[in-house]
């Protein structure tokens, strides 16, 4: 392992805490109902229903409002929410689902398979970021009663890529409430959605809060526990952590405060902090190298920059408990995926990094230069942000000089997927749960010129291209984790990109909170079981 | 009716001015990369480029600049500030929604820098380098130079988390709902804070201001005279040096009016107030051309008000100065 034995053992030391502490402390309590939950919400979007947006920041509404055919369970398996049971053809083309029977929307009406046909048909395949390239060989939905929904395939469909994709990309929406009536993407619903999870929409005061309430005829017996969910607009950090100590603030998901802030929280008792019910958000911080380049195009090149920065060290200093040294593009928290034969993983060594470089021909100049290169840190963390610093003083230290460039989100999208316009770009990767989903459009070629968060590096691999349209169509479940093995020692060997850290979102709860983060996506489920102790 | 002539001048005078604004801040951010479709792709974390196709043809944004331009302009002409992309409803609502906050806040530190200003800057120029003056300009130097965002952290820190006494932030409390008398009572709570945060940096500079005008006049012919009438020192202060001292400070007042409204982004962020700042700040982020013109269009009018009321108070304070004519 590339891990110092001492970051290794706080590591492991701290998973160990977090999934040990919250059995201990529930065991004996019984359930309160009532009481007010309040939420962070730190970036408004532009709507709310989920059927039509795959990010976390509409989940974090939306998702206790409308609910999906499936989710994940406590560990990490696709459990029935909408959807009861389902099964696949052999040829992998027809897979139908059975759906829960008397389920109602918030209006009243009866939730059937027409919502899911209507939903699927119009807004996953068609709308959703990620549904519409998920769903994109879907030719129909049958409805033979109202309890069924068959999905037929023009391409076999992997039953445990559609498993893992609708937990994200299957929420269901209120099919009277959008057919007929004009633009999709224009419909009031979408900022005042009506679904059929335990809490009712109510109040959105942009700038301001969110308000959902209790649901009283929800379909699970007994839930939810809490009275109303209230999310507060934050947009600076520090800010939300004072009003977290303040009370004003229950829980700040999806790493929501300060890298500084949340190691702080963490020492207070009246707070948990902690990476556990995120395990299903896990992303890569990533260095993309543009082929463009005549330098980086030379795989010399790309190891060299690899294997003169010291990771484990990184870790240590900035990020803390919080994060590990990364393995490739699928992180090591996808128990289905995750290959035991990871390929080269090239370790610090500042020696060898100067030889390749020596070796390809890029001799240091009188300077000590070898070549310049512009960097791009995109704007989501501040982890990006050091990471970048980071890179630049390690790689003066072997003569390539980096020139730093910081935009905003749309800028770094613009200039890095559209214009082209970097060398080195680092951002995050993030996986969803299958490698299909979002991570090999990082790798296969002929990806649209502008499509964000795909392989625009002017790098095109046949091989690497046949074994992700292989494991697309793949209905076999072992043989395809075998081929995302094959995948990822391919990555790792030819380096378009390279994965170093491995991150899980870090969430920041009050202690009063019961039954949080008990599922690997906590942050986006239904919270129908929590609730808030005196 | 004089009134009513010069504010019809006034207004056909900012006209051009107000146009050559928008246009500006529009070819402005057409140079920043990236549009407002870009700007939702990173917000999702992803999407198809058939997607953005789509959504670019939604926004009107698949026509050259200078289509769009000239949509806008002939929008505006028609009094239409056009659609917002991030809220999805028109600009007019958007901003109207917002500026109870801001002028709310606006007014209240405003008043508050304005009236201590004026109070020590006169205590500070009466005891000039005795221990008044130097307790004042220090802690006057002391608000100046303090970053506003770490002073409203710091009042958090303090008055939310220790104390107790106040809210953290936000505007009202939305876990209970309050009404009539009670409820104004809680918004006046929640902007303590926020107005101290603003206001004292203000008040740094208006009694700075204040003390050198003071100064200044206290040793002008005309109050030497008023002195050896036999005026006792108090009516002389109040009746003859701090009308005349008073004129710096209008003007201050007028030209701040208009920074105040954008420039407050972050005491609203800090406080999570939902103001005009902030609004305008998310606007440039998202690339939302609409309303980021809508609020140069508001503030630009706004501006243009306060400075004709300004105008109209030099007139009264100094009747020297005519309304022109």
């Amino acid at each position: 392992m590339d891990m110092t034995r001492r970051a290794a053992l706080k590591t492991s030391a701290a998973i160990a805490s977090s999934v040990l502490f919250p059995m201990r402390s529930f065991a004996q309590e019984t359930p309160r109902k009532g009481g007010v939950f309040t939420v962070h919400y730190g970036a408004e979007q532009r709507q709310l229903n989920p059927s039509l947006q795959a990010s976390t920041g509409v989940y974090i509404i939306g998702g206790k409002i409308q609910e999906q055919l499936v989710d994940l369970d406590a560990k990490g398996q696709p459990v029935g929410v909408l959807a009861e049971s389902w099964e696949s053809s052999a040829d992998g083309k027809t897979i139908t689902f059975k759906l829960r029977p008397s389920v109602t929307w918030h209006d009243g009406k009866p939730f059937t398979s027409a919502d899911v046909q209507y939903t699927a048909m119009e807004m996953w395949k068609k709308i959703l970021n990620y549904g519409s390239t998920l769903q994109l060989f879907l030719t129909a939905v049958d409805t033979p009663d109202p309890l069924t929904a068959v999905f037929r395939y023009e391409r076999p469909m992997p039953l445990n890529l559609l498993l893992r994709a609708l937990p994200d990309l299957g929420y269901v929406s209120p099919r009277h409430l959008y057919e007929g009536k004009g633009d999709i993407r224009q419909n009031p619903v979408n900022l005042a959605p009506v679904g059929t999870g335990p809490f009712k929409f109510v109040q959105y005061e942009r700038g301001q809060h969110v308000i959902a309430e209790r649901n009283p005829n929800y379909w699970r017996a007994n839930a939810p526990y809490l009275d109303r969910i209230v999310w507060r607009v934050v947009t600076d950090r520090a800010a939300a952590a004072a009003q977290m100590e303040a009370g004003q603030i229950h829980y700040s998901p999806f790493s929501g405060l300060t890298i500084s802030d949340s190691a702080r929280l963490g020492k207070d008792p009246r707070f948990i902090v902690s990476t556990k019910g995120n395990e299903g958000n896990a992303r890569t911080n990533t260095i993309e190298f543009n082929f463009r380049r005549k330098e980086l195009a030379d795989i010399r090149v790309r190891r060299a920059i690899a294997h003169a920065l010291d990771i484990p060290f990184f870790i240590e200093n900035f990020l803390g408990d919080f994060a590990k040294r990364g393995t490739g593009p699928i992180p090591s928290v996808s128990t289905d995926f995750y290959p035991a034969d990871n390929g080269p993983q090239y370790p610090f060594d500042k020696k060898l990094a100067a030889k390749l470089l020596d070796e390809a021909g890029f001799k240091p100049g009188a300077s000590g230069t070898r070549f310049s290169l512009r960097l791009l840190p995109a704007p989501w963390g501040e982890d990006i942000s050091l990471f970048a610093t980071f890179i630049q003083q390690s790689l003066a230290d072997v003569g390539i000089k980096i020139e730093i460039v910081r935009t905003d989100g749309g800028g770094f999208l613009k200039q890095v997927y559209d214009d082209h316009a970097f060398d080195l770009a680092t951002g995050w990767h993030q996986y969803r749960n299958d490698p299909a989903v979002s991570t090999t459009v990082w790798y296969r070629s002929g990806q649209p010129k502008g499509a964000p968060w795909t392989n625009q590096w002017d790098w095109t691999d046949p091989t690497i291209d046949k074994i992700i349209d292989d494991a697309a169509t793949e209905v076999d479940a072992a043989k395809r984790k075998a081929l995302y093995g094959d995948f990822v020692r391919r990555a790792n060997s030819e380096l378009p990109i390279w994965t170093p850290i491995e991150q899980i979102f870090l969430t920041a709860i009050s202690a009063k909170a019961r039954n949080h983060s008990n599922t690997p996506r906590w942050g986006s489920a239904s919270w129908h079981d929590l609730w808030l102790a005196e | 009716m004089r009134v009513l002539v010069l504010a019809g001048r006034r207004l056909a005078a900012s006209i051009p001015t107000l146009f050559l604004i928008l246009i500006g801040v529009f070819l402005l951010l057409q140079l920043a990369p990236g549009d407002t479709v870009d700007a939702l792709m990173a917000q999702m974390g992803g999407g198809d480029a058939a997607t953005a196709r789509q959504l670019r043809e939604f926004y009107g944004l698949d026509l050259s600049v200078w289509a769009q331009l000239g949509n806008y302009l002939w929008r505006l002409v028609r009094l239409d500030l056009g659609f917002s992309a991030i809220y999805g409803k028109p600009v007019a609502t958007v901003i109207a929604e917002r500026l109870p906050a801001t002028i709310l806040l606006m007014t209240a530190s405003l008043s508050l820098a304005f009236f201590f200003g004026l109070i020590l800057g006169v205590v500070a120029a009466r005891g000039v380098n005795k221990w008044p003056d130097t307790l004042i300009s220090t802690l006057g130097l002391m608000f100046y130079a303090m970053p506003t965002f770490w002073f409203g952290l710091m009042a958090i820190v303090v008055f939310s988390i220790y104390l107790q006494w106040l809210p953290a932030g936000g505007f009202e409390d939305i876990t209970v709902s309050y009404t009539g008398l009670r409820r104004t009572l809680d918004i006046a709570t929640h902007l303590v804070l926020p107005t101290l945060t603003l206001g004292l940096f203000y008040m740094a500079i208006y009694l700075r201001i204040m003390r050198g005008s003071m100064l200044e006049v206290l040793n002008l012919d005309f109050v030497r005279t008023a002195r050896s009438k036999g005026m006792d020192e108090t009516r002389v202060v109040v009746r003859h040096v701090l009308r005349n001292a008073l004129l710096p400070m209008v003007t201050l007042i007028g030209l701040q009016a208009g920074t105040m409204l954008g420039g407050s982004v972050v005491v609203e962020s800090v406080f999570s107030l939902p103001g005009l700042g902030r609004l305008a700040y998310e606007s440039v982020i998202q690339r939302d051309l609409n309303t980021l013109l809508g609020i140069v269009f508001v503030s630009a009018l706004l501006v243009i008000a306060v400075n004709f009321i300004v105008d109209l108070l030099y007139a009264r304070l100094d009747p020297r100065i005519t309304t022109g004519s």
